[in-house]
C-alpha cells in the first residue's frame, strides 16, 4: 500500500469519526452507555426479584464504626498493632525450631566435609558462609511472613482493605498521590518487596512510582526484630515490654509521616502532577474463604518473596564470609571497612561497624544485627546472642553505645535504602535503572541527613 | 427509572458533593471529560440514575455513595463534576 492511499484512508476515517462524534464531544459514547444501561434495567426489572432489606444491616453498622470520625483511625491502629503482635508472638517458636533444625543440618554438613577431608575454606565458604546465611534468612523470614500475609489476606478477603483506603485517602490526596497507596504501604509492613508488587493496583504511572519509591519507609518484618531489640535496649531497666512497644509504634508512625512527606515532595518535584481521580468501590463484607486465603497468601506472596530472598541471600552469605575471613595485615577486610567508615559513622551518631553491617545487610535486613554481632566479636561467622542483657553488655560496656547510638541506628534502619530483594523487585516492576537507583538514594539521603542532624544537635546540646 | 428525571426537572440542580448524607437524588448530567467521564458512565452514572449519599471519610473526604446497589467513593473533585436533581 502506498503512503498516499494510506493517508487518504486515514482522512476518510477521521471524517467518519467527526460525523459520528462531532467535536470529540463523546456524545456517541454517552448514548451507547445510556442505551446499554436502560436495556439492562428493562431486562433485570422483568426477571430479577429483589429481597426486602434485612432487619439488621451488618454492613452499615460495621462501616459506621470503621469509618467513623471517632473510631475510624484508632480502630485501624489497633488492628495493625494486633496483627504485629500475632506475627511477632506467633513467629518466635517456629523461627527458633527452624533455626535449631538448620544448625543441626550445618553440623552434619561440617561433619560430612570433615569426613571427606575437604579443606577448611570449603567448609567456611559453603557451610559457614552460604548455608548459614540462607538458613538465617529463611528461619527469620519465613514464619513471620507465613503469619502476617494470611492475616493481611484475611482482611483483604473480608473486604476491609478498601475501608482503609477510604479513611486515609485525604492524607494521600494532600500528598499528591492515590488513596490506594495506603494499602501498598500496609502491605509493606509485611515485606517491602510484596508492597512494591502490590503497587500494581495503582493505575496512574506517576502515583504508582511514588508508592514504589516510598514503600521502604514503613518497617518490614525483616526490620522489626532489629527495632524491637534496640527499643528493648533503650528501655532496659524500666523493665516493661509495654514501653518498648510504644517506642516501636512511635517508629512506625514516624515511618508513615515520612511516607506522606516524601510522597508530597516527589509530587512537587521529580514526579510532578495532580492526583488522579479516585473511584473506589466499598464492596459488601463477606465471609472469608479460608482455602483461597491460604493459597493466595502462601503461594502468591510468602513463597514468591522467599524465593527472591533466597536468590539474594546465597551470594551475600559467600561475600560476607569472605570479607570476615580474608585478612590483610592481620585484620579482616570487614574490620578494615569498619575502620574506614568509622569517622562517617561517628558523624551520624553510630560507628563504622554499624554502617558496615547496614552495607552488608543490603541483601536482607534481618542479617544486620547478626553481622554487627559477628564483627564486634570478630568471630568470622554470623552469630546470635540469646539475651538482651548479653547484648547490652556487648554494645554499651564494650563498644561505648549511648542512647543516641540506639536511636540513630533505629532511625537509620527505618529510613535507609530498601533491601536487595525490594530493589530487584522495583527494577522488575518499573523496568528502569534510574528509578531503582533513586529508590535507594532518596531514602539513603534522608537517613543520613536525619541521623546527622539528630546526632550533631544532641551533642551540641550536651544530651550525651 | 428513566422517567423520573422528567418529573424532577423543575427542581434545583446541585453537585453530588453537596448532597447531604442520607439523602438521595437522580443524576442530571456528568461534567467530567475523558477517562474520568468514561469511568463514571461505566459505573452506571447515566442521567436518571438514583444515587444516595452514604457516608464521609473520617478525614473529611472522600464521600461514599450508593449507585445501582454498589457503594462507590468519590473524591470532592469528582463529586463536583456530577450534577444531580435534588
Amino acid at each position: 500500500m502506498s503512503r498516499g492511499s494510506l493517508s487518504a484512508d486515514l482522512n476518510e476515517l477521521m471524517q467518519e469519526v467527526n460525523r459520528l462524534n462531532p467535536g470529540s464531544s463523546l456524545k456517541l459514547n454517552d448514548s451507547i452507555v445510556c442505551t446499554i444501561y436502560s436495556r439492562a434495567e428493562e431486562i433485570t426489572g422483568g426477571i430479577v426479584l429483589r429481597r426486602g432489606k434485612p432487619k439488621f444491616d451488618w454492613d452499615k453498622k460495621l462501616d459506621d464504626v470503621i469509618t467513623s470520625r471517632v473510631f475510624g483511625f484508632p480502630s485501624m491502629l489497633l488492628l495493625l498493632a494486633v496483627i504485629f503482635w500475632i506475627t511477632v508472638a506467633g513467629a518466635n517458636i517456629p523461627s527458633e525450631m527452624m533455626a535449631t533444625a538448620f544448625f543441626w543440618g550445618q553440623e552434619r554438613l561440617t561433619a560430612l566435609l570433615h569426613w571427606l577431608h575437604a579443606p577448611a575454606w570449603v567448609n567456611g565458604f559453603f557451610v559457614e558462609g552460604i548455608y548459614r546465611c540462607l538458613a538465617w534468612v529463611v528461619s527469620v523470614m519465613l514464619p513471620p511472613m507465613a503469619i502476617f500475609f494470611p492475616c493481611f489476606t484475611l482482611l483483604e478477603d473480608m473486604g476491609y482493605l478498601p475501608r482503609i483506603a477510604f479513611n486515609l485517602d485525604n492524607l494521600f490526596k494532600k500528598a499528591g498521590t492515590h488513596g490506594k497507596q495506603s494499602l501498598t504501604m500496609s502491605m509493606g509492613f509485611g515485606c517491602n518487596a510484596a508492597g512494591v508488587i502490590a503497587c500494581r493496583i495503582i493505575e496512574s504511572p506517576r502515583e504508582r512510582l511514588i508508592a514504589m519509591l516510598t514503600n521502604n519507609f514503613v518497617p518490614c518484618n525483616g526490620r522489626f526484630p532489629t527495632l524491637i531489640a534496640l527499643a528493648g535496649l533503650l528501655v532496659m531497666g524500666m523493665a516493661t515490654s509495654l514501653s518498648a512497644s510504644f517506642i516501636v509504634v512511635g517508629v512506625v508512625l514516624t515511618g508513615i509521616m515520612t511516607t506522606l512527606v516524601v510522597s508530597w515532595l516527589l509530587s512537587k518535584t521529580l514526579l510532578k502532577g495532580v492526583p488522579s481521580s479516585f473511584t473506589l468501590e466499598l464492596p459488601p463484607y463477606r465471609k472469608p474463604q479460608l482455602g483461597r486465603i491460604i493459597t493466595r497468601s502462601i503461594f502468591d506472596r510468602t513463597l514468591f518473596v522467599l524465593r527472591r530472598a533466597v536468590l539474594v541471600a546465597a551470594p551475600a552469605g559467600a561475600v560476607i564470609w569472605l570479607l570476615a575471613n580474608v585478612h590483610i595485615g592481620g585484620v579482616s577486610i570487614l574490620a578494615h571497612g569498619a575502620n574506614w567508615l568509622h569517622p562517617f559513622g561517628q558523624l551520624l551518631g553510630m560507628d563504622g561497624y554499624i554502617l558496615m553491617a547496614f552495607l552488608l545487610g543490603l541483601p536482607a535486613n534481618e542479617i544486620v544485627i547478626p553481622i554487627l554481632l559477628m564483627s564486634y566479636m570478630a568471630t568470622g561467622t554470623m552469630i546470635e546472642l540469646d539475651s538482651l542483657e548479653a547484648l547490652r553488655q556487648l554494645f554499651v560496656a564494650e563498644h561505648g553505645w549511648t542512647w543516641l547510638t540506639a536511636v540513630c541506628m533505629m532511625l537509620f534502619s527505618l529510613l535507609h535504602y530498601p533491601c536487595g530483594t525490594t530493589l530487584w523487585t522495583i527494577f522488575k516492576e518499573s523496568g528502569s535503572l534510574k528509578w531503582t537507583a533513586l529508590a535507594a538514594l532518596i531514602p539513603l539521603g534522608i537517613a543520613v541527613i536525619v541521623c546527622f542532624v539528630l546526632a550533631q544537635s544532641a551533642r551540641l546540646l550536651g544530651w550525651v | 427509572m428513566g422517567n423520573r428525571q422528567l418529573d424532577n426537572q423543575a427542581d434545583k440542580i446541585i453537585s453530588l458533593y453537596d448532597l447531604p448524607v442520607g439523602r438521595s437524588a437522580t443524576v442530571s448530567s456528568i461534567q467530567a471529560e475523558g477517562i474520568i467521564r468514561r469511568r463514571m458512565l461505566d459505573l452506571g452514572l447515566v442521567p436518571g440514575t438514583r444515587v444516595e449519599a452514604l457516608r464521609i471519610s473520617p478525614a473529611g473526604d472522600p464521600k461514599a455513595y450508593r449507585i445501582r446497589g454498589a457503594v462507590i467513593a468519590f473524591r470532592k473533585e469528582e463529586a463536583y463534576q456530577i450534577l444531580i436533581n435534588l
